[in-house]
Order: C-alpha cells, then sequence, then structure tokens
C-alpha cells in the first residue's frame, strides 16, 4: 500500500492510517492490561479476589468513547469515498467488458483493446459490463474496485496520476480461470497516448478474420491458447489438419483433426478428451455456436498452422 | 450437591436406559449425550475441513500449478467453507455445549423437546453426509464457493444442487435447535432463576437462538429458489433468465451476516464463563454484558449490505448500511472491556481454559477492527474480496469462535468426561496453535492491502513472500490441533479422576458430580442468589 496512483487513493489510505492507528493503540494497550493483570494478580501470589461487580460510570465511558471513535472511522471512510462517485462531466469514457476469463475494455468505434491504456492526469469513467456471470474490476494502486455484474450498468471513475504500469484483476470468483483473469492498465503521457490511439485506430480498421472474432468472444481463447503454449485445455495452434490422441470412452484413440472433429469437440467436448488434459472443464456450445460458425472458426484454425 | 461422595451416583454415561450398546447413543434423548454425538461428528467433519485447508496451503506456495489444477483447488476452497461454516462453525457452540451445559446451568433435566433435539442431531448428520458426497459423486466437487454467487453457481455443471441441499437440510436442524432452546430458557429455569439470575452463556444462547429461529429460514428459501433457477429454469436471479443477481446477494447475506452473530455470540458467552471462574470473582457488567448480546443479535439484522459494497448497489444504502456497521462494533467493545475488568483485581490461575479465553480476546481485537477496516467505505473500495477479507474472517471465525470452542473444551472437559487431561500438554499445545494461526493468517492481512484477491489459484510473483509464510503457519497450526486432540483423546479413559468442582467455579454444573447423573440433579435446585458469588461475603449480595 501507499504507493497510490491515482486521484482517490488519499482518501482511501488516510482511512486505513486513521482505523490501524486506533486498532494498534487498542489491540497494545488491552493485551499489556491482560498480562500485566495476569501477573499481578496470580493466585500464585496469594491474592485475595475483590468481589466488585460493576460500574456504571466505567460502561458509560466505555460505550462513549468506542461509540465516539467508531463515527469517526465511519466518517474517515464516507469522505474517502463520496468522491467515487462523483463523476465529472469531462470524463473520457470507456467501457469494461468481462466474460470468463478475460477482460476487454472498449474505447467506441469497434475499438477493443485487452489492455486499459491511458493519458494521465485525466478523468475516465469506466463502465462495466459483464457478457456471461458476475466479475469484478480491482486496481489495486488506483484504489478501486467496483463489480462487473451481468445487467447492471455499475461503473467506476478516477485520475490516473502517474506514469506506468498496473495491475488489473478480477476479485469476484467467476469460475476456473478466475485468477487468470488479469490485465494490465498502461498510464502514458498524452504524447505517447496519442500516439497509441492512431496506430491502434489504424489497426481495427483491418478487420480480423470471422474465426477469431468468434473464439475471442466466446471466451474460447482463454483456454486454447493461439501461441501453442498449455493452458487449460489445449492449444489451437498447428491443430487442424494433424493427428490426436484423444480419449473416447475408455480407450485412447488417434484421430485426425478435421472440421468434423472439430464440430465433435465444440458440441461435445467430453466425448473426446485430448491425452494429458482433464474431462468435465469445458461445456457444450452447441447452443451458442452454429454449423456456420464452426466452419468459420475452422477456415481460421488452418491459418494458424 | 449430596451425593457426591456417596457412591450411589451413576453418570449419564453408565445410564442404563431403554437401550443399550450403540442403540443407548443413536436413539438417545438425553441432551448430554446428543451433546457427544455433535462433538464426535464435528471433530472428524473438522479434521476433513482442516486437511482441504492445508492442502490449499501446500498448493498457494508458489504461483501456478503446485499440487493441484484449478477445478481441483476451486472445488476445495468451496467444501473447505461449505463444511467449516454450515456443519462446523454454525451448530457447533449451540449443538454441543449448549446441549450440554444449558440444561444444567439453568437447572433443568433435559432441553424442553428432547425428541426434537435427537430428530435435529439427524438432521444435521443427514445434512452433513450430502456435504461430503457432493464432493465425490457425479459432476464432480461442486465450484461456486460456499456463497453460492448467481450466475455463476445456475451454471456451474458441477454438485452445486448437492452442495445447496445439505446447506438447506443444515439450516433446518439449525432451526429447530434454536426453537428447543427457546422455550427451555423460556419454561425451564429451576424456580428461583429469574431472567436476571441466569448465567451469560445461556443468556448467549438465547440471543443465539432468537437469530437462528428467524435468519435461517430466508438461506432456506434462497437456497430453494436457486435449485428451481436450475432444475426448471426459472429466472429469479440469473439474468440470462431474466433474473436479478444482486437479489440473490441481497437474500444470502440476510441469512449469512446474522449468521456470523451465531457464530460468534455463543463463543462469547463461554468465556465470560470462564473469567470469573479463573479470576474467582463475579462477572464484570453483568447487564452490561447481557444488554451487549442482546444488542449484537438485533442490530446483525440490519448491517447484510456491508458485504455488498462494491456489487453496485446505491450511493446511499452504501453509507446507511456502513454507519449501521459501525454501531454493532460497541457492542463488541464493551464485551471486551467488562472481560478484561472482570479479571482485573481477581485471584488469578491461569490454567488451559483461561489462557484459551484470553487469546481469543487478543484474535477477536485483531479480527474486530479489521472488520472496522471492511466497513469503511473508502477502505472497502480496496480490501474487499481480497485475501485480507480472508485473514479477518478466520480471525473471528477460527480465532474468535473456535478459541472459544477450544477454551469450552478445556473447561468443560472434567465435567463431560469425569476425567482431567495433562494441563502440561494443554499449555504446549496452546502454543503451537496460537503462534501457528498468527504465522498463518497475519501475512494475509498484508497480502490483501497490497491486492492479492481471494479464491485465486494462482498469484502475481510480488505476494509470494506472504503466501509462503502463511503456509509454514498452516503446519504449525495442524502440529497444534494434532496435539490438543491428543491430549483430549489419550486422557478420556486414563486421565486422572475429575473432581466435582476442580476450576472452584460456582454455577450449577460445578455443584453436581462428575459427569453428571442422567438427569442432571437429582432434585432441582432452589436459586436464591445471581449466578456468579464467590466466597461469603455480603457487598456481592447488590447489583
Amino acid at each position: 500500500m501507499f504507493t497510490g496512483a491515482s486521484n482517490l487513493a488519499d482518501g482511501v489510505d488516510r482511512t486505513f492510517v486513521f482505523i490501524f492507528s486506533v486498532a494498534f493503540i487498542f489491540i497494545i494497550g488491552i493485551t499489556a492490561f491482560m498480562i500485566y493483570t495476569v501477573i499481578h494478580f496470580s493466585r500464585k501470589k496469594g491474592n485475595e479476589a475483590k468481589q466488585f461487580t460493576g460500574s456504571v460510570k466505567l460502561e458509560i465511558i466505555w460505550t462513549v468513547i468506542p461509540l465516539i471513535l467508531v463515527m469517526m472511522m465511519f466518517y474517515y471512510g464516507w469522505v474517502g469515498f463520496a468522491p467515487m462517485r462523483k463523476v465529472p462531466a469531462d470524463a473520457m469514457k470507456i467501457t469494461a467488458i468481462g466474460r470468463m476469463w478475460q477482460w476487454e475494455f472498449d474505447y467506441g468505434n469497434g475499438m477493443k483493446s485487452t489492455e486499459l491504456v491511458l493519458p494521465v492526469n485525466k478523468p475516465v469513467r469506466v463502465a462495466l459490463k459483464s457478457e456471461d456471470v458476475n466479475h469484478s474490476l480491482f486496481i489495486p494502486a488506483f484504489r478501486v474496485k467496483e463489480d462487473v455484474i451481468p445487467g447492471y450498468d455499475n461503473y467506476l471513475w478516477f485520475v490516473p496520476t502517474f506514469i506506468g504500469e498496473y495491475e488489473i484483476l478480477c476479485t469476484e470468483y467467476c469460475g476456473l480461470l478466475h485468477s487468470s483473469m488479469l490485465s494490465k492498465a498502461r498510464i502514458l503521457n498524452q504524447a505517447d497516448y496519442d500516439n497509441w490511439f492512431n496506430d491502434f485506430k489504424t489497426k481495427v480498421s483491418q478487420p480480423e478474420p470471422d474465426g477469431y472474432l468468434l473464439l475471442r468472444n466466446n471466451g474460447c481463447i482463454a483456454c486454447h491458447s493461439l501461441d501453442g503454449s498449455k493452458l487449460v485445455g489445449p492449444s489451437l495452434k498447428g491443430l487442424f489438419g494433424n493427428e490426436r490422441i484423444v480419449t473416447s470412452g475408455n480407450s485412447q484413440i488417434t484421430v485426425k483433426a478435421d472440421e468434423k472433429y472439430i464440430l465433435n469437440s465444440i458440441y461435445d467436448p467430453d466425448s473426446q478428451v485430448v491425452s494429458g488434459f482433464s474431462k468435465g472443464l469445458m461445456k457444450s456450445y452447441k447452443e451458442l455456436l452454429k454449423e456456420s460458425d464452426i466452419k468459420s472458426i475452422a477456415a481460421y484454425l488452418k491459418t494458424l498452422n | 450437591m449430596s451425593n457426591t461422595e456417596t457412591g450411589t451416583h451413576v453418570s449419564y454415561l453408565q445410564h442404563k436406559g431403554k437401550y443399550k450398546g450403540i442403540l443407548s447413543w443413536l436413539l438417545t434423548t438425553d441432551h448430554k449425550k446428543i451433546g457427544l454425538l455433535y462433538l464426535y461428528c464435528i471433530i472428524v467433519f473438522f479434521f476433513v475441513a482442516a486437511i482441504l485447508g492445508v492442502l490449499m496451503r501446500i498448493e498457494l506456495i508458489a504461483p501456478g500449478e503446485t499440487i493441484m489444477g484449478p477445478q481441483t483447488y476451486n472445488g476445495m476452497f468451496t467444501i473447505h467453507g461449505i463444511i467449516m461454516i454450515f456443519i462446523i462453525v454454525i451448530p457447533a457452540l449451540p449443538a454441543v455445549f449448549g446441549n450440554f451445559f444449558l440444561p444444567i446451568l439453568i437447572g433443568a433435566k433435559d432441553v424442553a423437546f428432547p425428541k426434537l433435539n435427537l430428530f435435529s442431531f439427524y438432521l444435521f448428520l443427514i445434512g452433513a453426509i450430502f456435504g461430503v458426497l457432493s464432493q465425490f459423486i457425479g459432476g464432480g466437487a461442486p465450484d461456486t464457493g460456499w456463497t453460492f454467487y448467481v450466475p455463476y453457481s445456475a451454471e456451474s455443471s458441477t454438485n452445486v444442487i448437492y452442495a445447496l441441499i445439505a446447506a438447506f437440510i443444515l439450516g433446518f436442524s439449525s432451526i429447530l435447535t434454536g426453537l428447543n432452546f427457546i422455550v427451555t430458557i423460556h419454561r425451564m429455569r429451576a424456580p428461583g432463576m429469574g431472567w436476571f439470575r441466569m448465567p451469560l452463556f445461556p443468556w448467549s444462547l438465547y440471543a443465539t437462538a432468537w437469530i437462528q429461529v428467524l435468519a435461517t429460514p430466508i438461506i432456506g428459501i434462497t437456497l430453494l429458489m436457486v435449485i428451481a433457477e436450475r432444475v426448471l429454469k426459472i429466472g429469479f436471479f440469473d439474468p440470462a433468465l431474466g433474473g436479478d443477481p444482486v437479489l440473490f446477494q441481497h437474500l444470502f447475506w440476510i441469512y449469512s451476516h446474522p449468521a456470523v452473530y451465531i457464530m460468534i455470540l455463543p463463543g462469547m458467552g463461554i468465556v465470560t464463563e470462564i473469567f470469573p471462574t479463573f479470576s474467582q470473582k463475579p462477572v464484570f457488567g453483568y447487564t452490561a454484558i447481557l444488554l451487549s448480546s442482546l444488542a449484537i443479535a438485533f442490530v446483525g439484522y440490519f448491517v447484510w449490505g456491508h458485504h455488498m459494497f462494491t456489487a453496485g448497489i446505491s450511493y446511499g444504502s452504501r453509507w446507511f448500511f456502513s454507519f449501521l456497521t459501525f454501531i454493532v462494533a460497541v457492542p463488541s467493545a464493551i464485551k471486551v472491556f467488562n472481560w478484561v475488568s472482570t479479571m482485573y483485581g481477581g485471584s488469578i490461575d491461569l490454567k488451559p481454559p483461561l489462557l484459551y479465553a484470553i487469546s481469543f480476546i487478543f484474535l477477536f481485537m485483531i479480527g474486530g477492527f479489521t472488520g472496522l477496516t471492511l466497513g469503511a467505505l473508502a477502505a472497502n473500495v480496496q480490501v474487499h474480496d481480497t485475501a485480507f477479507v480472508v485473514a479477518h474472517f478466520h480471525y473471528i471465525i477460527f480465532g474468535g469462535m473456535g478459541f472459544a470452542f477450544f477454551a469450552g473444551m478445556h473447561y468443560w472437559y472434567p465435567k463431560m468426561f469425569g476425567r482431567m487431561y495433562s494441563n502440561k500438554l494443554a499449555n504446549i499445545a496452546w502454543g503451537i496453535l496460537f503462534t501457528g494461526f498468527n504465522v498463518l493468517y497475519f501475512p494475509l492481512f498484508i497480502i490483501g492491502l497490497q491486492g492479492m484477491p481471494r479464491r485465486y489459484f494462482d498469484y502475481l510473483p510480488q505476494f509470494q513472500t506472504g503466501h509462503v509464510i502463511s503456509t509454514v503457519g498452516a503446519f504449525i497450526l495442524f502440529t497444534g490441533l494434532i496435539l490438543m486432540v491428543y491430549n483430549f483423546v489419550y486422557h478420556i479413559k486414563r486421565g486422572a479422576i475429575a473432581p466435582a468442582n476442580p476450576w472452584k467455579g460456582v454455577t450449577l454444573e460445578w455443584q453436581i458430580p462428575s459427569p453428571p447423573s442422567h438427569e442432571n440433579f437429582d432434585e432441582i435446585p432452589v436459586i436464591t442468589t445471581d449466578p456468579y458469588i464467590f466466597g461469603t461475603s455480603t457487598e456481592n449480595k447488590q447489583k
């Protein structure tokens, strides 16, 4: 902590400092008092127990003082939090899309990036959209977090105040690869940002192949890499047209990865599981992908060889 | 009272009832035997869940896959949570010590409905077995977390339904136990025991019982709604079916926050019995402790929203729930001051029960203050759903309720089994346990503040130091647990014979032989004084 890189960090950190200071004083004080009591009034020293039963005065004191302290804690928390709900009118608008298990940041006009790239010292409002289950967008360095819930228009906003790279994490459990649902916030100076933005615009104007878009939008590439690396499922690189050893029922057979194999693997994943991988992790996409979609995917996979 | 030395005394363990052998246990309606049945089941399930916890800690010793894959890990934290929360933490104190000692402490022969009590136990057992089975059959261990958040829990292909049914059945067991205790406390107090002459452990059970009866039905209905959603595709919560996922969170926490008080209130009650006995002094501020229990039970209903500060609830409801969360902290603080003052000026005998009770205060304070951190809106944004929360609730639930349970075990063991455990071994086990506990959970506060989310199978390299220390702590803690349980098990037959009153306590359980007879009292006692009167001095007669 105390490496806050946004306008909201101070309010949050002040709350921590206040509560932790009070906590430290009380925990150390009461613990020391208990140790003193146990030693000083030890039965071994032959102490007679004094038979008093209470004191209204003390009860009032230790009701009122904690009440005042917790109200101060509440106040610090509230004051630090209030600005988080007041978005400046001139804030840049970006939509963060959460899906199992990747983040995507929509800059409008079909410009979607897997990283959140922003200019320094400019307020930004991030609208939060989920395409499947609950997620939560968390950028520890900026002290921002808000759940990404399907059907809800949640948002958060902040002004990044330092140039640098910061982690983005998902903090609402969202299934198998919850802990891999990571991204980065890259804060650039205005000139670098403008360059990045223009490059990005030109890149987006060249359309991505349909097959790729289908893989990305259905979350396939969270488990099946396109570059040969082994994730939860086998990589899609070098798949098409090659032979695969699969477990089908109780026996191992070798099959050729043709269009029929790909269709079967998408509609009924557990019927043939590539050896070295586990059953039961992938659901059927029968209701989500049409046969024509799978043809486009197969066409795209050919280009990966 | 009378026949301790006469030799005519038959302990409840030797009592000849309608049935013999194993049936005398399985069909017993004796509240003490039912308490022990719960105790044995809970110890078994506790070790199952604790071993899952250790396995998770081993997995987290390094980033990436160490000993298990993500699906296994996700199933493990779910089952760990379900077993710990629904099978152990919620029922343990009322069902074990409540059953065993509530009737004795109020001078009754049994609870109001002994057969219902046995029925609650079997519901508990069926629910518990369902919960554990969900790990092994069909589609694999449920992987939703114990919170069952929709839409994921509506879509996961694992055994979510078994786990939901388990929690539903366990809920019923909890409701019936609560009902039984409320009636017992209202109707069966010994003659002369007015409400304000009742010891404070029964008072804490009374506050708890009302939460069990009033709040648990809500979770029952909510879990049924999730089942209906999964099976019949009725859109209550899943937006894909037109439902509202945040509604689920509201309904879930309307029960599950008060449930935190079901867990901790009886624990507070137990240590409230222990401090006066080992200080030979009346409880300081009897009325204040009693009222704070009731205040916690009441205000505790209205703070559930603090689990949802980042869920997109309105600005107004965020500060409202935050405000009430801070209010509910005050009664807990009052209790801590009163416990400490109970010891002050006493004649203190630092035996294992007191050692556990004092460490309860220490751990509970850390858990409490970090709870305030989570209740403050600005700080919550940073630490919500991180390892900080994991550390916080383990300090409250394990450090609070768990240590209170251990305190209670060490306090009442001689009464329950008629034998003494080894004090020396108990002290060593405490030292290991207490050290291990802090080494295990404290680093999680630090990495949580740095941004380590919870329920993460894998993590970024900067969090590794904290995780490694924590895993080492898990092994120390587990060693302490084994040693503690060994001390109990070994001495159950071999320990020195326990006298009726080994700690010089003054509440009713210490006035009868160890172990008690089948009906506890030969003659129902008549109560003429306040519950915590030590010595013969007259000054303590006024309140």
